[in-house]
């Protein structure tokens, strides 16, 4: 893999990072790509926003009899 | 209940496990060290038996999944054929204020209604009951890598999903 990721292959390495270890050449790829693209950071910042948001959902301690 | 439902997609299976988790509960009551509140315990019930739901309807349908499961097809809509966003993520204003609204959540669901069953299994299983890849593998009978794929193909879909939706509804519409 070569360091420059479009947003298409850095999205899903950063998708990826979430579930397994990314390996050193993916993440200093991300890393080049991630500093210069706002798309991706922002892209970055939802998903880990979304997975706050899944861990917050109104679980069985607050949701039943609702 | 919705707790269950969300995960299990289908009414009946969510009572099922909802029902299963109280009965296991009576007969196990003995087993019930105090270590923990009756509420934690009880949960810790409930998402063995959604897991056991899950795991079931994965069986029964390995036809479609295994459809399901292959490739990134669902993803390629969202990039043109260079590799960029289609259509860039947007600006989200207050995304933690969001989490205090309950009307959030049920965007939030109806956004996870929207993805094909298995993906969304393995998304709830992973993001809500916090498995990991390997674990989810085996409980949808699927390798690693359609994992990942499939988890990655619901954080884009789910991400699009509530930007529509929620955070800026009205822009995309057009296009």
């Amino acid at each position: 893999m070569a360091f420059r990721l479009s947003c298409k292959e850095a999205s899903k390495l950063i998708s990826e990072g979430m579930d397994r270890r990314l390996s050193f050449p993916e993440r200093i790829g991300l890393r080049l790509h991630v500093r210069i693209c706002d798309a991706c950071t922002r892209f970055t910042s939802q998903v880990n926003f979304l997975r706050k948001a899944l861990k917050a959902f109104p679980g069985p301690d607050d949701s039943e009899g609702r | 209940m919705r707790f269950a439902l969300v995960q299990l997609r289908d009414r009946n299976a969510a009572e099922d496990a909802v029902q299963d988790t109280l009965l296991a509960a009576i007969q196990g009551a003995s087993q019930f060290a105090g270590q923990s509140t009756v509420r934690t315990w009880l949960v810790g019930i409930l998402k063995h038996k959604i897991i056991d739901g899950i795991r079931k309807t994965a069986r029964e349908r390995p036809v479609e999944s295994r459809a399901e499961a292959e490739g990134a097809e669902g993803v390629e809509a969202f990039f043109a054929d260079d590799g960029h966003f289609a259509e860039p993520p947007g600006e989200w204003a207050g995304p933690e204020r969001s989490l205090e609204e309950s009307r959030f959540f049920e965007a939030l669901e109806r956004c996870l209604q929207s993805l094909p069953k298995k993906t969304a299994s393995a998304f709830t299983l992973r993001e809500m009951m916090g498995l990991e890849t390997d674990e989810i593998c085996k409980e949808l009978g699927i390798s690693a890598s359609n994992c990942w794929v499939m988890l990655y193909r619901a954080r884009m879909s789910l991400r699009a999903c509530l930007e529509r939706s929620w955070f800026n509804p009205g822009s995309g519409e057009a296009a």
